[in-house]
């Protein structure tokens, strides 16, 4: 079952087409990235998922049903990139806000800030002003309102920019959490290492368009480039073989890329029948990171906003 | 609670709650009002003191002078100017008058004041005035008239104003309904500025603070203006009311206090806005119907432009403080084209208010961008006469309706801009905002 369903979305700005037909499903449940490069169209996407943009052409299934702000709203949680609060306000009196916004009533606001602040250590904060919290503790405060409604669907623009890795690892124990419970996260990001480490699933963008989507095992299997890495107890001397070629030597390792026709069996039986001991022998697969750089590489992204566009 | 109304709640309850909010609400006028009570108090009791020697050998002045706290005349005899000089040095007076005895009353007669050091503007006036009183008394009894005669003689002719329908048109009236006029105008032309640059500052905060985009994740850009403008429209109608108390009560109290200078403030209040508006409040209670102004109509009509004014101003304020950015100067650039029909609208209505009848003044209070400063002036000439109904009800329906154009304009560019960074837009952008889709 898919939370989420985007068919064939546009939306063109006067200079750049920010998304340019995309379409892909979110299961529920699932723990999802969006990958792109600055300026991809990833922001346009998630607003147009959260109802602050239109979409020029496509549509937005949410939940089984076509999506409609209004009633909508409060089945989401985002936290854009560009996110604040409002300075000179008290911190409980700021969450309690918001969520009053999302459609909460102001005691079952109070009592869930509560618990939130008791788990995440910030009981204090609640008569403290918003100017005297460090970066860190705001982004926390941020995490917390965007969940507090507990959405359906929780959109995180970039949510770990700024906190150091214990605060980062809190927030992921807690994004695992709601996953458990039930909720969906999207994560936008350029980060990949956090990708892959927490995404289930991913979606590459470039150029408002999508140009890859599938599991981050997936992924990496397609984009494999047959290498792998063999160890030994000694150090053997001059290998070759019409079977694999030999890109890099270490002591007693070796890292071999296959020729095309052959598979890691006869890698294994080459070592083997000259009675080379292997003590360890695995695929290497590329990381996303490779993966990433080498899909956006070469595509101007960078100077996208002054390309022509042919509508 | 509706999304708008929470909104609203929090613009009013954080400026309301804020310590420069009860500062300038109550403070401000305290202030002012005990500044001008000062400036008053120190125009009444000029603290100067003189006493001059008058040597009036001509006998014009002795027994008919009179003397005050500030100006005490002695009359004195057998002096010459040299003694006299000699006793003011000596500090015994403080000037001296020699009126040689060749003097005549119905000439033009010269009379010297030789005073220590200079005398002061105000009791040189008193000087002056004291002293042609006398001679005008004596010259009137050098023609054997009396003083009742003469005043008799002055009665001024019971002259009455009324216009054709016989409605009566008295200088009472045309003077109150200048005043009323020109208040009720500037109080809103005030009220424009104050409130619609603190809606154009509270969409700033967002947009430098970051948090629109979360906040309308939530709600709807639309219901987010709304809220805010309504919300500061609250905390403005609060501390105008605020004002209003303060100036009753102080306008009350002010000769059970102080009873001179009731009677000083009474004179000079023209010249003080928030006093005048007190007094007019005061008096609207009291004033008889002879004197036909309207009140509940003027009232009436105040609070609808007030708020229509305000609404069609502060949507394009909010517009305005959604596509700047951080720099307070993009703002004051982008703001002239909003800031120039008030501006305009004050200098309409100070015509119109001479002149309600006269097309530029019919015309500002049609328009909706200047009505609300404009038609006020001229409602207070009375609406039936000066301004016909047909007219008021047109300008409140294009006022309403100026509202929703502005609305939707600002509703529009402000959907765009608030999510903006980076370059300030031009209104030539803003208008294409304006109607592309979102």
């Amino acid at each position: 079952m898919n939370i989420l369903e985007l068919h064939g979305l546009k939306k063109y700005f006067a200079t750049q087409k920010a998304v340019d037909d995309i379409s892909f499903n979110i299961a529920k449940g699932s723990i999802f990235g969006l990958l792109g490069p600055n300026g991809a169209g990833k922001t346009t996407l998630l607003r147009m998922i959260t109802g602050i943009f239109f979409p020029d052409e496509g549509e937005v299934i949410l939940d089984g049903k076509k999506f409609d702000p209004l009633r909508d709203i409060v089945k989401i949680g985002y936290m854009p990139e560009e996110r604040g609060l409002y300075k000179k306000m008290k911190i409980g009196d700021q969450a309690v806000y918001l969520a009053q916004l999302k459609g909460l009533s102001r005691n079952e606001a109070v009592q869930k800030i509560k618990s939130w602040f008791e788990r995440l250590e910030m009981q204090s904060w609640w008569s403290k002003k918003v100017e005297d919290l460090s970066k860190g503790m705001s982004q926390k405060l941020q995490f917390v309102t965007t969940v507090l409604h507990e959405p359906k669907l929780i959109i995180l623009d970039e949510p770990f920019s700024g906190l150091d890795p214990v605060n980062a690892n809190l927030i992921k124990d807690e994004i695992y959490n709601l996953a458990q419970k039930g909720s969906t996260i999207i994560f936008s990001t350029h980060r990949m290492e956090q990708v892959e480490e927490i995404c289930d699933h991913i979606v590459l963008v470039n150029l408002g368009r999508k140009i890859l989507d599938g599991s981050v095992q997936q992924v990496k299997n397609d984009f494999k480039e047959h290498k792998f890495s063999v160890q030994f107890s000694g150090t053997p001397s001059d290998i070759d073989s019409f079977v694999f070629k030999v890109i890099d030597k270490q002591n007693n390792k070796v890292i071999v890329k296959i020729n095309e026709g052959f598979g890691s069996n006869d890698v294994l039986k080459y070592f083997i029948d000259r009675q080379i001991n292997i003590e360890a022998f695995n695929e290497i697969l590329p990381s996303l990171n490779e993966i990433f750089i080498k899909q956006v590489e070469g595509t101007k992204a960078a100077t996208r906003s002054f390309q022509k566009i042919e509508a | 609670m509706s999304k708008t109304a929470l909104i609203a709640r929090r613009e009013f309850l954080t400026r309301v709650q804020k310590r420069t909010f009860l500062l300038t609400t109550i403070l401000l006028p305290l202030l002012f009002f005990g500044l001008y009570a000062l400036i008053i108090y120190f125009s009444v009791s000029s603290g100067e003191k003189y006493n001059i020697a008058v040597a009036d050998d001509a006998n014009i002045f002795k027994g008919n002078i009179e003397n005050d706290d500030n100006v005490h005349f002695t009359f004195v005899s057998n002096e010459t100017p040299q003694t006299l000089k000699q006793q003011v040095e000596n500090n015994k007076y403080d000037g001296y008058a020699f009126i040689p005895s060749n003097t005549k009353v119905l000439d033009k007669p010269k009379i010297d004041i030789v005073t220590r050091k200079s005398v002061g503007l105000i009791s040189r006036d008193k000087i002056e005035d004291k002293l042609n009183a006398a001679l005008e008394q004596q010259r009137l009894l050098a023609f054997n008239i009396s003083k009742s005669q003469l005043d008799s003689a002055k009665k001024e002719g019971n002259i009455q104003f009324s216009t054709i329908e016989g409605k009566n048109d008295s200088g009472k009236e045309a003077g109150l309904s200048y005043a009323i006029g020109y208040i009720a105008g500037f109080l809103i032309y005030i009220v424009l500025f104050i409130y619609g640059t603190m809606v154009m500052r509270g969409v700033m905060e967002e947009k430098v603070n970051r948090i629109a985009e979360v906040i309308i994740s939530s709600v709807k850009p639309f219901q987010l203006m709304l809220g805010k403008i309504l919300g500061i429209g609250a905390v403005g109608l609060v501390q105008f009311i605020i004002w209003i108390a303060i100036g009753v009560i102080l306008t009350l109290l002010m000769p059970l206090i102080y009873p001179p200078l009731a009677e000083a403030m009474h004179s000079a209040s023209s010249q003080n806005q928030a006093m005048q508006s007190a007094e007019v409040i005061k008096n609207s209670g009291v004033i008889d119907n002879s004197i036909g102004i309207n009140f509940p109509l003027i009232i009436g009509c105040f609070l609808f432009y007030f708020l229509g004014g305000y609404f069609l101003y502060s949507s394009l304020f909010a517009c305005v403080g959604s596509a700047v950015n951080e720099d307070p100067q993009d703002a004051q650039s982008l703001m002239l084209p909003v800031t120039m029909p008030i501006i305009f609208g004050i200098v309409i209505m100070t015509k119109a208010v001479n002149d309600p009848a006269s097309n530029l003044a019919v015309f500002g209070s049609l328009f909706p961008l200047f009505s609300p400063i404009v038609m006020m002036a001229r409602i207070a000439h009375g609406v039936g006469d000066v301004v016909p109904v047909w007219q008021l009800l047109t300008s409140m329906a294009l006022l309403i309706l100026g509202f929703l154009c502005t609305a939707w304009f600002a509703a529009k560019v402000y959907h765009t801009g608030i999510l903006m960074y980076g370059k300030k837009p031009t209104w030539k952008e803003m208008w294409k905002w304006a109607w592309r889709r979102s």
